[in-house]
């Protein structure tokens, strides 16, 4: 949805563009573009034959969305419950706008219902939260990172999802999470290594010191963001209790890339791993991440 | 004094920005102690969305726009020995947006449409960049009071950097815009105005025409407003190319946010805007890339199983050798894995150097700052860089 390139950098592709591009077989990646989504919709739903003249005017179009409440989001996410409805895909996975902005995003039918009185497009509110707001249809996972603002903000966003949404928080995802490298013995010889350092360094040499601070500023970050994760699994408890069990599915940091297809790949193999196989695929459904 | 100092010294006005997540306003408020460190000045931090424990630690439990100084003995009990005064103040969009129509509506009917309009808050809350245009205005407004030496401005995360270096003149742009004429010519004559007549018709079928009239009624009103809001555009404008006017990038050295950085940095230099310094946030230890250190990473995983556990388990007692070799292999593997972010970092750091005339790496502390000790150690990392 927010469209800046990361996602073709994901597939190593070019521009994607609103227009779907198959990026392997049984997968097809699209940028959201408000103003193309408006000229299908124009074309499908009004029906006039305007859209040709409509090119000079786009802009002004691009404006009215730009100030009109609701009016760009539900472009957006008028497009996604379409596709859904036509049952053009199996799964369709949306990249949502970073947290402040999704919430607007699924929100759009029901700020448009409330602010617009008649109109088509009022009128087609109903069939968009119908979908959105089935949890068989569509589920909302929350990305987030082992850090102390992205997990604020995560909760924050599961929060604000349930009270002014109807969609249904579906699990939340914890990318680069460091593993754990040390049993509790372990840890204890660890934490007094230093008492050894001279053997250490006659042994491996004068980069042991060295050495002995990385391990030690790995294993700092990782207990930090430990806490965080606490803190997430503890909120998520006390949610849980009104609208089930949201789990938190863990995504080791990847120290060799960060970015690009392969990437992709190692973490879609960790994802498999750690997801229940028959949960996956049903019938249709839409799922929106967060971006982190 | 440092580089550092000497940025602070000469300028009135310090806008910190970068992607969201590198802890700009942690930045942000270790820059005001620092300045408040270096002489007796006032210095002012704004920011829009501090962590808040970050907030608690500078005593911003409740505060609007208006500054509050932080308690001296906050400083003195955490050991941070400040020459000047740090005050903050939150920035408040919703408060910001009321204030602006107070001032810029010619009567009072104007203003009490507008601000009872069921449209305002709906469209000044996600409208022609927002926060970034308050926050500008705020930095305006408190400079121009003339009660602080330096104001710094942790800039409002955003989906775009450059939102900020644009808000002045999107919001001059809006008010010049086609689609606010169009939306304030009466009813009637649009309807015979060619050219629109097309768009009117789909807008009316979609949207319906009551939706139209009331953002039309809503405009009509604003519009009103437009010399005063367009003359305040212009000069909060100015102030992003104002000679007492420097931005600090700050940024972490992954991928993305460094792309961002690099990319603002430029756009700063091709504006004609002063750039500062590029402040690289939780950097690791660049020694870690050396050469010695991986050597004795590889050493360690060849010998871990020999005589070396076997001393070490003697030394440190009461441990079997097997464990310590075990913990020994997994310091070595680890440190594969860390020494390649590290040599990465290094090489960011290098590019983003040739952009600035100031590039300061602070090392990655462990745990989250928010507490009044936590920003004077980065106060510290500023001022006297490694």
């Amino acid at each position: 949805m927010d469209a800046k390139g990361a996602l073709a950098n994901a597939f190593d592709v070019g521009e994607l563009t609103f227009e779907p591009t198959e990026v392997a077989p049984g997968l097809s990646a699209m940028a959201m573009n408000t103003e193309d989504s408006l000229r299908e919709y124009l074309r499908l739903f009004v029906r006039i034959p305007l859209i040709g003249r409509i090119g000079p005017l786009a802009k002004t179009f691009d404006f009215v969305a730009d100030a009109a409440p609701g009016v760009k989001e539900i472009l957006g996410v008028g497009k996604l419950c379409y596709e859904v409805r036509e049952r053009n895909y199996d799964l369709i996975v949306v990249d949502a706008e970073a947290s402040g902005h999704i919430v607007s995003q699924i929100g759009a039918p029901k700020v448009i219902a409330d602010l617009v009185q008649v109109g088509l497009v009022r009128d087609q509110t109903q069939w968009m939260l119908d979908i959105l707001n089935d949890p068989l249809r569509t589920g909302v996972v929350v990305a987030t990172t082992p850090e102390e603002m992205p997990v604020t903000e995560s909760i924050e966003l599961l929060g604000r999802l349930t009270e002014e949404t109807g969609a249904y928080p579906s699990a939340v995802i914890a990318n680069r999470v460091l593993p754990v490298l040390f049993s509790r013995d372990e840890q204890r010889i660890f934490d007094r290594l230093d008492e050894a350092l001279e053997i250490l360094v006659s042994g491996a040499g004068e980069g042991m010191s060295a050495v002995l601070d990385a391990a030690r500023l790995a294993e700092a970050r990782r207990r930090t963001g430990a806490q965080h994760l606490d803190r997430l699994r503890a909120s998520l408890d006390s949610m849980a209790r009104t609208q089930g069990a949201i789990p938190i599915i863990t995504v080791p940091e990847l120290f060799s890339r960060s970015s690009g297809p392969r990437v992709v790949s190692l973490v879609a193999d960790m994802l498999a791993e750690e997801l229940d196989p028959t949960s996956l695929l049903p019938s249709e459904r839409s799922t929106a991440s967060d971006d982190e | 004094m440092s580089e550092f100092d000497n940025l602070l010294a000469s300028r009135e006005m310090i806008l910190v920005a970068g992607s969201g997540g590198v802890g700009k306003t942690t930045i942000a408020a270790a820059i005001g102690i620092a300045a408040a460190e270096r002489q007796k000045s006032r210095v002012l931090v704004l920011t829009v969305d501090p962590a808040r424990r970050l907030a608690s630690a500078l005593g911003l439990e409740e505060v609007g726009n208006a500054p509050v100084q932080i308690d001296p003995a906050a400083f003195s009990e955490a050991g941070v020995k400040v020459r000047g005064e740090v005050w903050v103040a939150m920035l408040d969009t919703k408060a910001g947006w009321d204030e602006l129509i107070r001032r810029h509506a010619p009567d009072a009917a104007v203003r009490d449409s507008v601000l009872a309009n069921p449209l305002y808050e709906n469209i000044t809350s996600r409208f022609v960049h927002s926060h970034e245009y308050l926050a500008m205005e705020q930095l305006h407004d408190l400079h121009a009071t003339g009660d602080f030496d330096l104001v710094i401005v942790d800039t409002p995360p955003s989906r775009n950097a450059l939102s900020i270096l644009d808000a002045p003149s999107r919001m001059v742009e809006f008010f010049g815009s086609r689609l606010l004429r169009w939306l304030t010519v009466p009813y009637r004559s649009r309807l015979f105005t060619v050219a629109s007549k097309p768009f009117y018709q789909v807008a009316d079928r979609v949207l319906g025409s009551r939706f139209l009239q009331d953002i039309a009624d809503f405009f009509v009103l604003f519009q009103a407003m437009e010399s005063g809001f367009v003359r305040r555009a212009r000069e909060v404008e100015a102030l992003l190319v104002d000679p007492r006017t420097s931005f600090v990038v700050v940024t972490t050295l992954e991928t993305a946010p460094s792309r961002e950085a690099r990319f603002l940095s430029q756009q700063l230099l091709e504006r004609d805007m002063s750039l500062g310094a590029i402040v690289a946030n939780r950097v690791l230890p660049e020694e870690l890339a050396g050469a010695e250190a991986a050597k004795s990473a590889a050493a360690l995983l060849e010998v871990a199983a020999g005589d070396l556990s076997e001393s070490v388990a003697k030394k440190l007692g009461k441990v079997s050798s097997q464990q310590v070799e075990r913990v020994l292999i997994q310091v070595a593997e680890q440190f594969d894995d860390v020494a390649l972010v590290a040599a990465r970092e290094s090489d960011r750091r290098s590019e983003l150097a040739s952009l600035a005339p100031i590039t300061l790496s602070i090392p990655w502390v462990s745990g989250d700052i928010h507490d009044v000790a936590g920003l004077g150690v980065l106060a510290g990392h500023l001022r006297n860089p490694a």
